[in-house]
């Protein structure tokens, strides 16, 4: 397995695709602190860029990357490997390679602009944190969806699908669901909808750790009351970590069943 | 007031002939009560600097100058008032009075005035203090550079600096005030000046009006406070070059009208509140030439406000421009300048061709159905903004501004 976890890793770093991921995030971590040099502003910004593009750029990289190494892989398959750890070797290979490019990409312009000093570290943090947990769950989500489809267009499709659902189709029937219930108390339901979707919740969690929270009044406390205590960042932390295993185990059976 | 006038310089006149007593630790006389109790109408007393354990000085229907040099401090040892006085023209000078005990049934105060008129508190230091200056029914007083400072921990537990009850004509200037319940606070008070104070990091409310009308505040600065300003249940009330900044929190306001008429807002700068101005049940009110910075929500107008006009108001950078209720009610909104406003200026007369429409989805999604501000910065509320902005459905069509300046105003 960490053969193969090996080989994708410096695979993506031979295609240069790791350096471009990385470069991208070296300037947009650079050109945000250049503009406005105050590290809590950024992280707000950053905060709102993280949250759209670290899905999309795991979901549409996992399932370039699997359609694209399918030969290779079935190459794999005739040799004495057990099935999941080619698949799961592959997945760790892209999802870590994603991942460092990101924290490397971002932490090296708030080092430079000095982080270490800033009070904005755990903010920050908990950023990259979050932006690494979104990058696996959602190469897992896109590695399933692409084993499930033989057909490139038909995968390709139901990625973006999903991707679209969780960034903003799930918003919009949450907020509905808010509109529509509003004579009653929300703050439990909006609670735990947020919970549920990875990206409400990283959103929420980096949310509540900045002064902006101030604004989010009555139902802002509530959350706070959730997220301040331990067993509420243990469940959050949980359902992240969920988010990851349930969509690889699910990718691991579905490889483990598929007849290549 | 010019009569009152008169009358308060012809007192001091008359002080000026009075006899004078020294107190002094090593003086014949050395307790500040015993030297009140000697002192006849228009004596001017003396207190040299040392360390006076007195509470209750008791000054009754006699016109006295009390100084104090270098500040000699009266310690009330947490029991009773430190100075209490009701006469007519007297004068306070640079005392450092400490140590004022709570209580849940009394008022304790550093200096009680009551039933008095034509006074001057000056320069005097407050430290540990439950209240600062009470005043009750007394008229033109002058409360002038006193620096006022107390622990307080919670508002049960806490008094106010400076407190007017039933006054008229007081004039409160160049004071500081940290860390007490309310920093000013005035009940049934009229016609009161209250200029270039310094309320900061107080429990509840740097100002606090409460049934008081004709009232002129100016060039005050209220920061970190529970909330800034507290108007309430008042008229006319003038609020000139006031700087209401950092009174940031879940429950934190800049300025919090309820139930106000006829008043006016100049040149006040709102900077870095959750809420810039609360207004409740405000009619007729003019907002001229403010800034408001970056504040959570800039402007939240809530039920009951009719005839309000804004104009000339620069809206800089806030999260939410304005949140309404209801429909428009005759309040004004033409004239302004939105950091947000992205419309153009083709005919060049300085005003932007297309009206803005400072209510945004959001914030009317928000005024509806308070939970869904946990959407705040997801990529939905970002669409549906942009395509209401395009062409509005959702947000009060009459509240907008039809002519938006294009850069921002200078005043």
């Amino acid at each position: 397995m960490y053969k193969i976890l090996k080989y994708s890793f410096f695979d993506l770093f031979r295609s240069r695709w790791s350096f471009v991921y990385f470069f991208f995030y070296l300037l947009l971590g650079l050109v945000l602190l250049f503009l406005n040099n105050d590290l809590s502003n950024a992280i707000i910004t950053l905060m709102n860029v993280v949250i759209v593009l670290v899905p999309l750029i795991g979901t549409i990289f996992g399932i370039m990357y699997f359609y694209n190494s399918r030969e290779f892989t079935e190459l794999l398959l005739a040799q004495p490997i057990a099935r999941r750890h080619i698949f799961l070797g592959q997945y760790l290979g892209v999802a870590i390679s994603l991942a460092l490019s990101l924290v490397l990409g971002l932490g090296i312009p708030f080092i430079i602009y000095g982080l270490f000093e800033s009070s904005a570290i755990w903010d920050f943090f908990s950023l990259l944190v979050v932006g690494a947990f979104l990058t696996f769950i959602f190469t897992a989500l896109s590695f399933g969806i692409a084993l499930k489809f033989e057909n490139k267009i038909k995968g390709f499709g139901m990625a973006i699908v999903m991707w679209l659902f969780l960034a903003i189709i799930y918003d919009g029937l949450f907020l509905l669901l808010l509109m529509y219930f509003q004579e009653y108390p929300l703050e439990d339901f909006a609670l735990v909808a947020s919970v549920l979707n990875p990206i409400d919740l990283s959103r929420t969690l980096i949310l509540l750790k900045l002064d902006i929270s101030a604004l989010l009044g009555y139902t802002g406390a509530v959350f706070k009351e959730f997220f301040g205590t331990t067993k509420g960042s243990l469940i959050s932390f949980i359902v992240l970590l969920a988010w990851v295993f349930i969509p690889v185990w699910g990718m691991l059976r579905l490889a483990g069943k598929k007849d290549f | 007031m010019k009569a009152l006038l008169l009358i308060f310089l012809i007192f001091i006149g008359f002080n000026f002939y009075g006899g004078e007593i020294t107190v002094c630790k090593s003086c014949e006389i050395s307790s500040v009560k015993d030297a009140v109790e000697m002192a006849e109408m228009g004596d001017t007393i003396r207190v040299k600097s040392g360390l006076y354990k007195e509470n209750n000085i008791s000054i009754k229907d006699k016109s006295l100058v009390l100084i104090g040099e270098d500040f000699p401090v009266i310690d009330a040892q947490m029991q009773g008032y430190a100075i209490i006085v009701s006469a007519q023209a007297f004068r306070i000078e640079g005392f450092k009075i400490i140590n004022i005990g709570r209580s849940h049934t009394s008022d304790f105060a550093a200096i009680l005035i009551s039933n008095s008129a034509n006074f001057e508190i000056k320069n005097n230091r407050f430290d540990k203090i439950f209240f600062g200056i009470l005043i009750e029914r007394s008229k033109n007083g002058r409360i002038i550079g006193n620096k006022f400072s107390g622990n307080a921990k919670s508002q049960a537990h806490s008094g106010n600096a400076i407190h007017l009850w039933k006054t008229s004509e007081m004039h409160i200037e160049d004071n500081q005030v940290e860390g007490v319940r309310d920093g000013i606070y005035l009940e049934f008070s009229d016609n009161a000046e209250i200029k270039n104070n310094v309320c900061k990091n107080n429990l509840r409310y740097g100002l606090h009006f409460m049934f008081s009308d004709g009232n002129i505040y100016s060039g005050n600065l209220f920061e970190n406070n529970g909330a800034g300003v507290a108007v309430m249940y008042s008229k006319n009330i003038k609020m000139y070059r006031n700087t209401f900044k950092n009174n940031w929190g879940s429950a934190s306001y800049g300025l919090l009208l309820k139930e106000i008429t006829d008043s006016e807002l100049i040149q006040n700068t709102f900077e870095e509140n959750t809420v810039g101005i609360s207004a409740d049940n405000t009619s007729r009110i003019n907002y001229i030439e403010n800034n408001f910075k970056s504040n959570g929500y800039a402007v939240k107008i809530r039920g009951g406000c009719y005839r309000n006009v804004f104009k000339r108001n620069n809206f800089l950078y806030n999260s939410f421009d304005l949140t309404y209720h209801g429909h428009s009610n005759e309040n004004s909104f033409n004239g302004n300048f939105w950091s947000n406003y992205s419309g153009y200026d083709l005919d060049k007369d300085s005003f932007g061709d297309i009206p803005y429409r400072p209510v945004s989805l959001f914030s009317y999604l928000v005024n509806k159905t308070p939970e869904s501000i946990v959407m705040l910065r997801s990529l939905f509320i970002d669409l549906i903004e942009f395509s209401e902005k395009v062409s509005p459905i959702f947000t009060p069509a009459d509240v907008l501004d039809s002519q938006p300046f294009i850069k921002k105003i200078q005043w």
